[in-house]
This record gives C-alpha cells, sequence and structure tokens, in this order.
C-alpha cells in the first residue's frame, strides 16, 4: 500500500505555493476585516482553521492512491448528481437561491462537491476512450451529457457561477483530450447559439448584472456599485499600494464583500500593481505545477485528473480576478485560497491533495 | 473539411501541455495588463474617485407639525437650528478632536465625550449630534477651523419654537429625547434614538398627528467629511398641522392679566364648548425642553413653590367657596325646598347641633331672599337651604352641571375634583355624613373640589340654559398641504334640564352680583356689556374654628402661603351669553378684588375684539408666517 518511496517524492514545491498563497490571503482577511467587532472568532482565524482543515483532508489523500478514484467515479458522479437534484428539492434557500443542504454543523454546498467530482468522472471517461486523432461529434455525447446534468442542475439553483465553471472545467478537459477540427467548430457555433437562447432562459438579476457589467454607470448604487467600488480600490492601489490596512475603499467598507469576493481588491488597492503582479506570478506558477504534474503523471486517469483540477483552480482564479478588475461580469466565484469560506478552501485543498497524490505517485509503476 | 483528416487533432501530447501553459500565461498576462492599465494609466483617477466617494445616507429631520389658533395665527412652530454632530469614521483623534471641540463650544469635555458614546450603537454613516442649537458665531467659529475639526459636521435641523414663550404652556407641553425604554414599546417602534417625542400636554397626546415623516439624501463626502454632491433626496414630510379653538389674542391678554399672581383661568364658548384660553400660572417656556433641559434648570422648575409645571387649570383641585353657591340655590329651587321671595334673616351664624356656622358677615345680611344671597354672597341664607336640603340633592346638581368628573381633554393629569355624598363618605373614611358638612358644603368648602376647567363648564351650562357641552380644544387637524384630517364640532354631554324659570332667578342674582351697588363683583362691571359673575374665596387654611370669606380678618397678619384663593366665575353678556369664564388667583384673598380685574380684563379685550360683533370667522389653515 504505502510506500517509503512516496515520501521521497513529495511534491514540496506545490505544497510551499499552495501554503504561500494561503498565508497572503488570510493576511489579507485580517486587513479586509480588521475593523468588524464581531463577536466570536475573528474571520481570519476562521479561515485559518478552515485551511487547516483542508491541508488534513488534503496530506490525508495522499496516502491513498488517487487511481481507487477512477473505479469510484460512476458512484460518486451519480451520489452528487442526486445531491444536487435533491437540493433544488431540500434545500436551503439564502438570498434568493437554494445552494445548502443544511447538516446541523455545516451546510454542505453540493455544486462545489461537483466539481471535484465531474473532474473525476470526465477523467475517468476520457482516460478509458483515449482517442490519438480526437474525439468526434458522437464520441463526445457522453461526456457532454456527463457534463450537462450536473450545469443545468446548478444553474436551476440558480447558481450561474458555479456552472459556468463547471462547463469550463469540462471544456478544458475535452479540449485538452482533442477533438475534431469538424467537431470543434460545430460545438463553437452551437455553443453561441446556445448563449444567445441562453439570455432569455437567465433570472432578471442575472440580466441585470450583465448588462450592469456591459456598463456600470447605469446603476452607480444597485448592482453596478460592487464593478465599481472594486475598481475604484484597484485602481486607486497605484503601482505601490496604500499599505497593508491602509486602503481607504476596503477599510471605510465602500467594498461590499470585501472577505468573499471581493478580496482582491482589497489585496490590489493595498500593495498596488507590484503586489499583484507577484501574487499573479504565484498563482500562474500553482498553475503551471498543475499542468507539469499532468504531464509527469503516471497514468492518463491521472493525467486528466490533474488537468481538470489545474482547470479548476485556473478558472476560479481568471473569473474571480476577471470580476473584480471589471473584465467579467459579477458571478459570485470565489478566488482560490484568497477569499473568505470554507467550502472554497476545502475544495481547493482536496485538489491540491488530488495534484500532490499524482505528483508523488509519477515514478512508481 | 475531409473526415480523417491528420491534422490539429493529432497534437502531440507534448504540444498540448505546451499549448495549455501558453494558455494559462495568456489569460494571466491579460489579466497583468487590466491590473497595469488600472493601477497605473488610469490610476490617478481611480485615486481621485475613491478620495471623493464616500456616500452616504444622512435622515433628515422633519419638521414637527404647527399649531395654530382658531383663526389660524401662529402658536407654535420649528426655527432653524444648528446641531454640531460627529461622524465618527473621519475621526482619528477621538480625544484630542473633543478637546479642541470643547474649547470652541465652551462645553464641558466629558459632557461631549458622555453624548459621543450614549449614541455610539448609531450606523458609522450616522453622525452623533454632540451639542443642539448652536449660534451663529459658533458656527463660524467652527468652519473656520473646519481644518482641525475633521468628522465634525454642521448640520440644519428643524427646532420646535414656541414664539410666545410660557403663554399656553401647560397645553404645548414639552418634547424631549425618545428614552431607551419608549424605544422598545409598540408605538414607537419606528422611532430611531435620537428622534424627538413628546413628552407632556399637546406635544405628547398629537405625537401621531404632529410627528413628520423623516427624509433622506445620500450624499457623497470627501476625505474630509465635507459634502460634495447630494445624489438623491427624499425630502421629510412635515407633521400635520393642528388648530385648536383657543384665540390667541384672548389667551394672551389672560397671561398677561395675571401678572405675577398665580392661579389659572379657563375661557370657554357657552355655545359649543370651545376652549378660547387656557390658563395656568406660573408657567414655563416649553423651548427649554426642545433641546434637552438641563438639571439645574429643571430642578429650579420642580422646587418652586408656585408650582410651575402643573397645568391648574385642569389638574388644580380647589375648594370652589361661594362660586358653588348657584350649585345649592339651583338645587334648592329644583327641589323646590325654597321660593326665590322666602326671606331667611341672618344674623350672622347658623347654628347646627352645638356647632356654629359664621356668615363671612359678622353683623348678618338680615332679611335676605335668593337673590340678596347671591348678590352679597350671605352664608347663613346657603346654610339654612343645605339644612332642607340634604348633601344628596346638592351634590346631585353639582354632576348636573358639570363638576366631579373629567373631560378626558387631550392633556396630561386631568383631574376629576370630588363632589361629595354619603356613600363616598362611608367608603372614604368609613364614617356616616354630618349635617355640619353638608353646611359648609352649601358655601363650597369642605371635601368639595373643583378645578378650574369645570368651574368654568358649570359656569357656561348656567349662562347657555342649560346644556352642559364637552369642553375641546382641538379644532381641526390639517394635513400639511391643508387636507383636512379630522374637525371638532360641538358635542353636547347631556341637557341639564333645569326650569328656566329657577335658573332666571340665578342669572339675575349673578348679574347683580356685578351690577348692584352692594354686589361682591362690582369692580368687574364693563360699561357696555353687562356681565354676570359669582366671587369666591377658598380656604387654604382654617383660621379659626369657622368657615370665613375672609373680609374681616387682618390679611397682613397671615403668611401669603396661608392666605385664601381667590375664585371668580363669569359669563356675558348677561342677555344672551357667549363666554364664560372661571378665574382662580391663588393666596389672591377676595374673588372680587383679586380674581375680578382679570376676567374684566378678558371680558373687556374679547368684546372689543371683532368676536363682539360677530362669531369668530373661519380661517382656512392660514398662517401669520
Amino acid at each position: 500500500m504505502f510506500d517509503r518511496r512516496l515520501a521521497g517524492n513529495f511534491d514540496w514545491t506545490l505544497l510551499a505555493l499552495v501554503l504561500l498563497a494561503a498565508a497572503v490571503g488570510i493576511a489579507n482577511l485580517y486587513s479586509s476585516t480588521s475593523s468588524w467587532n464581531l463577536s466570536g472568532l475573528p474571520i481570519y482565524m476562521k479561515q485559518t482553521y478552515w485551511l487547516a482543515i483542508g491541508f488534513s483532508i488534503a496530506i490525508t489523500l495522499t496516502i491513498l492512491s488517487y487511481r481507487h478514484l477512477e473505479h469510484m467515479a460512476a458512484i460518486t458522479y451519480i451520489g452528487c448528481v442526486s445531491l444536487l437534484a435533491s437540493v433544488l428539492i431540500f434545500g436551503k434557500t439564502s438570498m434568493g437561491a437554494t445552494r445548502w443542504i443544511d447538516l446541523g454543523f455545516f451546510n454542505l454546498q453540493p455544486s462545489e462537491v461537483m466539481k471535484v467530482v465531474i473532474i473525476i468522472a470526465l477523467a475517468a471517461y476520457f482516460s478509458q476512450h483515449e482517442s490519438n486523432e480526437g474525439y468526434r461529434l458522437k464520441e463526445l455525447i457522453a461526456p457532454g451529457l456527463l457534463l450537462s446534468v450536473p450545469v443545468i442542475l446548478t444553474m436551476k439553483q440558480p447558481d450561474l457561477g458555479t456552472a459556468m465553471l463547471l462547463l469550463f472545467i469540462g471544456t478544458t478537459m475535452a479540449l485538452f483530450a482533442g477533438i475534431r477540427r469538424y467537431a470543434l467548430t460545430i460545438l463553437a457555433l452551437l455553443s453561441s447559439c446556445a448563449m444567445t437562447g441562453g439570455w432569455f432562459l437567465l433570472h432578471g438579476y442575472q440580466k441585470d448584472r450583465i448588462r450592469t457589467f456591459l456598463n456600470p454607470e447605469r446603476d452607480p448604487l444597485g448592482t453596478g456599485y460592487h464593478i465599481i467600488q472594486s475598481k475604484i480600490a484597484v485602481g486607486s492601489g497605484g503601482l505601490w499600494g496604500k499599505g497593508f490596512m491602509q486602503g481607504t475603499q476596503s477599510q471605510l467598507s465602500f467594498l461590499p464583500e470585501r472577505h468573499t469576493d471581493f478580496a482582491f481588491s482589497v489585496f490590489a488597492e493595498e500593495w498596488g500593481l507590484l503586489g499583484c503582479i507577484l501574487l499573479l506570478s504565484l498563482y500562474l506558477a500553482i498553475v503551471l505545477r498543475g499542468i507539469y504534474i499532468a504531464r509527469k503523471a503516471d497514468s492518463s486517469f491521472g493525467m486528466y485528473l490533474a488537468i481538470g483540477v489545474t482547470a479548476m483552480i485556473f478558472w476560479h482564479i481568471i473569473v474571480n480576478l476577471g470580476m473584480v478588475i471589471g473584465l467579467l461580469p459579477v458571478v459570485g466565484v470565489p478566488l482560490p485560497l484568497f477569499s473568505y469560506g470554507g467550502t472554497s478552501i476545502v475544495t481547493t485543498m482536496i485538489g491540491c491533495g488530488l495534484l500532490l497524490n499524482i505528483s508523488m505517485r509519477r515514478f512508481i509503476f | 473539411m475531409a473526415l480523417n483528416s491528420p491534422q490539429p487533432d493529432d497534437l502531440s501530447r507534448k504540444q498540448r501541455f505546451e499549448w495549455l501553459a501558453l494558455a494559462a500565461i495568456f489569460f494571466f498576462s491579460l489579466l497583468g495588463i487590466r491590473l497595469w492599465s488600472l493601477q497605473v494609466i488610469y490610476s490617478d483617477q481611480y485615486q481621485m474617485l475613491s478620495q471623493k466617494n464616500r456616500t452616504r445616507y444622512i435622515p433628515i429631520a422633519a419638521p414637527r407639525g404647527p399649531i395654530y389658533d382658531r383663526d389660524g395665527l401662529l402658536l407654535v412652530d420649528n426655527r432653524p437650528a444648528f446641531t454640531v454632530s460627529v461622524l465618527r469614521q473621519e475621526v482619528t483623534d477621538k480625544e484630542q478632536l473633543l478637546t479642541r471641540l470643547a474649547t470652541y463650544l465652551n462645553s464641558d469635555w466629558h459632557q461631549l465625550e458622555a453624548d459621543w458614546n450614549k449614541h455610539r450603537y448609531y450606523p458609522q454613516y450616522r453622525p452623533i449630534p454632540l451639542k443642539h442649537d448652536v449660534d451663529r458665531t459658533t458656527v463660524e467659529k467652527l468652519s473656520e477651523n473646519s481644518i482641525d475639526l475633521s468628522g465634525i459636521l454642521i448640520e440644519v435641523q428643524p427646532m420646535r419654537a414656541y414664539p410666545f414663550h410660557e403663554a399656553a404652556a401647560h397645553l404645548f407641553g414639552h418634547i424631549g429625547a425618545i428614552t431607551e425604554k419608549e424605544l422598545t414599546q409598540q408605538r414607537f417602534s419606528d422611532y430611531h434614538a435620537g428622534d424627538f417625542i413628546g413628552k407632556s400636554g399637546l406635544e405628547k397626546h398629537l405625537e401621531p398627528y404632529l410627528r413628520g415623516i423623516a427624509g433622506e439624501k445620500l450624499v457623497e463626502v470627501d476625505v474630509k467629511g465635507k459634502k460634495l454632491r447630494q445624489h438623491q433626496v427624499q425630502p421629510p414630510l412635515p407633521g400635520k398641522s393642528i388648530f385648536l379653538t383657543l384665540d390667541r389674542s384672548l389667551q394672551l391678554q389672560a397671561e398677561q392679566a395675571f401678572g405675577d399672581q398665580s392661579g389659572a383661568a379657563v375661557v370657554l364658548d357657552v355655545n359649543n364648548g370651545d376652549i378660547l384660553a387656557m390658563v395656568s400660572r406660573p408657567a414655563f417656556d416649553p423651548a427649554l425642553f426642545a433641546h434637552g433641559i438641563s438639571n439645574e434648570q429643571w430642578q429650579t422648575l420642580v422646587n418652586n413653590p408656585d408650582h410651575p409645571l402643573q397645568a391648574k387649570a385642569i389638574s388644580g383641585q380647589y375648594p370652589p367657596g361661594s362660586t358653588y353657591k348657584m350649585v345649592t340655590a339651583l338645587a334648592a329651587l329644583h327641589e323646590g325646598v325654597i321660593t326665590p321671595n322666602d326671606i331667611i334673616d341672618c344674623e350672622g351664624r347658623t347654628t347646627v347641633g352645638n356647632r356654629s356656622f359664621r356668615c363671612w358677615k359678622k353683623r348678618g345680611h338680615g332679611a335676605t331672599n335668593l337673590k340678596k344671597a347671591l348678590r352679597e354672597s350671605c352664608d347663613v341664607w346657603f346654610y339654612e337651604v343645605s339644612l332642607k336640603l340634604g348633601i344628596e340633592r346638592m351634590s346631585a346638581m353639582a354632576r348636573n352641571l358639570g363638576l366631579g368628573r373629567s373631560y378626558d381633554l387631550p392633556l396630561d393629569n386631568e383631574r376629576p375634583g370630588l363632589i361629595p355624598d354619603k356613600t363616598w363618605k362611608r367608603n372614604r373614611y368609613n364614617a356616616p355624613w354630618y349635617k355640619g358638612e353638608t353646611v359648609i358644603a352649601a358655601i363650597g368648602q369642605g371635601y368639595v373640589l373643583t378645578t378650574p376647567l369645570q368651574l368654568a363648564v358649570m359656569t357656561s351650562t348656567i349662562a347657555n340654559g342649560g346644556t352642559l357641552y364637552q369642553p375641546h380644544l382641538i379644532k381641526r387637524i390639517e394635513e400639511f398641504d391643508g387636507q383636512i384630517l379630522k374637525q371638532t364640532s360641538p358635542h353636547v354631554l347631556h341637557d341639564s334640564d333645569l326650569n328656566q324659570q329657577d335658573l332666571r332667578y340665578i342669572k339675575e342674582g349673578m348679574e347683580e352680583v356685578v351690577n348692584h351697588p352692594r354686589g361682591t363683583g362690582k369692580s368687574s362691571a364693563l360699561q357696555d356689556v353687562v356681565v354676570a359673575a359669582k366671587t369666591g374665596t377658598a380656604q387654604v387654611v382654617r383660621l379659626k374654628d369657622d368657615p370665613v370669606d375672609g373680609e374681616e380678618v387682618d390679611v397682613e397678619e397671615i403668611a401669603y402661603r396661608h392666605r385664601d384663593h381667590a375664585l371668580f366665575v363669569a359669563y356675558a353678556p348677561a342677555e344672551k351669553p357667549q363666554i364664560a369664564v372661571a378665574i382662580i388667583v391663588e393666596h389672591g384673598q377676595h374673588g372680587g378684588s383679586a380674581a375680578g380685574p382679570i376676567a374684566k380684563q378678558i371680558f373687556t379685550h374679547y368684546f372689543e375684539t371683532q368676536h363682539a360683533v360677530q362669531q369668530p370667522t373661519e380661517n382656512s389653515g392660514e398662517s401669520d408666517v
């Protein structure tokens, strides 16, 4: 079972990068919530505890080979899809969306778990149906279905951000697996039609967000407020930043959601472009390390799994940052290791655990 | 496209990884470029925006509804006042700021800090008021030094103003900051800490009408808290306008007529129950309370032996003295125990059992009939009559004329007075009723207690021929745009069912009080208008064994606080009555000489104004401002 050689192959680089990013994130949370007078544990301490929990899970996961997951792909997929469906029926409603299942001690958000589960399912599928010349259209029907069921269920909640991420992760994996050019063209056409049609299926507030994204000044105190305030925070940070805990936008509460989705705005305001470039480099390094791990993976399943996990982290970063600096609409996607939230940090750490798992078994055949 | 073209699909695995890494780098570069654009190219612009864009919702206090008199003349309104407030999030050094502020405002540092802490639960963007009603010079000083006073705001707020100061103060009552306890009450559920509410009088009882709806403004403030731009304004809605039945000039005249004397006066329109004037002296200036009274000022008011906070017109309970004699006389005629022309010989005293009850005139009035008894206030006549009448029938008439009850005016502490009978005495003292008590009740002494309002109602009921009108104070309530919400019409409580012939004898007696050479109230006679009245003296301390009307006691020897109260009730014109007055001058000694002149001034003023020739004209909602 557990091979002592595994310890020698442990990917300290990835672990260091991830823990560094998480540490910067916690310091940033300390700053953004310093003016809060909440009773109980401060936010940054909670985040630290969540990180510790996530870290423990990740390390524990490395003991068992990721390869077992391949056999569990079907059952976890079915289980998680059922959970998603049950959320729609029994879930807890908060702020107009039904996303959680109350487990008493913890609010489980199945759509988050789905991100990891879909990666395992697709990795299993692609590794079992390898095609050297790229997939034909009809070969993509099965993975397409695997992907669309959770995507549609998530959109139903409605959670556009997570649905979009599931779609991005799946698409990235499929593109990596290879698609024939004609199939790609047809899919591109189909998806642009779907996007046009999808507009009419969006909820009012979602349409508002997109309209406001296109023109934030349309409603400066309503839905555009987040984007405007975030851009002001980021822009006013300048090259050098206002200094740790000195951001006026964040410290004076102009920034909404500054400990969750807009945590990066606080960082950008206080650390400036220099800090941002360093942080971006750190994230890029994690992503590139993920790709490297995929490349060195000892099995096809491991490779796809690593690609999927990396894609998950990558798209979270891109969508969140794109959102806070006004390149993408506000969709409520957290920045991994940076935004406050137990589910997000645990999911990210499970992903990292998988990467570590794949990485340390690369020389063992 | 050929189906089995071996082209890009055939990318070797290595190439795919490279593409993936390049794609990742590409996306990150996009983010980097965007960040560069925001944080370098447009940074100045965003820095400016961040400096300037501090948006706040600031509540705008709504002015309380104004109070007008019956003709729409202003009695109570609001004036703009400067309030110095602090916006905490703009403050870096609280101690230093308070020290500077204490100097500029000439206030106590600890007091300022206490006010600051009192409102610490306000949301951060909400300014905390530190000092109300700051004068213009101080405001200028503060503005000049605004650099040193970062976080300090000067706001203009409506402040309750009572342009006639003490006049009708007890009617208006006062306002004050809502307390934490009141905030928890259901009826204040939509109030906030720092709001002012009516604490007494009309301000309290008409609170739901007087209170306006606060507005709200969204303002942009810069780093220093200076207002830059106003986004939206939801203007405040002023409270409702209250039109009282008071006649402003009559009220002022009546207040003035008292001079330094304490006491109370009520003037009623006999034909509908409108309260035209209601005076309680001494009074207080309600403006003292408009932004919180100091403890010192409060102590002064509370410790004043003349009770300036008491609304004596409705809550002062006094023995009615001889003004009660109409009750005894009417009851006697009504019950047929005596006829108007029956003669009773007054020898200066009546003996009941082993007790002797004196007439105020020691030598006695001699042969006395009803009219003479009223005119000269012969006590013996009433003693004798009361012995035939008994307390029950006498008290029934008192209640019939409107005594011994309250009228539920929208004011505080309206007292019911006391009209005694056997049941009451048994319940109260567990003792039987004695004849001697009937005798002194006949001249309004002993247990009998009345308020000036009740005496005015009684006089008014006699004057109008026996109709007991509900006295009222509020004529109508209007929305600020003039729409009428509520209007009061005359309300008859009951018909006293008096024999008009009996009533005529009483009224003739009352006319002679003023217009007969031997009348006790002849000093109140007017030239053009015939006044009918009754004087009275209410004992404060029993000087001798028996009741006296005072005239033959050496007043100089009696300490002021022990002197009798002077009473005077009257109506005019005698032939077709319009108004009735009841006046009490505390420790004024003689009704005729102390209270009578006040009534005279009231009548003179009333009949010299347009009210003499016609009924008051309806003046819909116009004010004199």
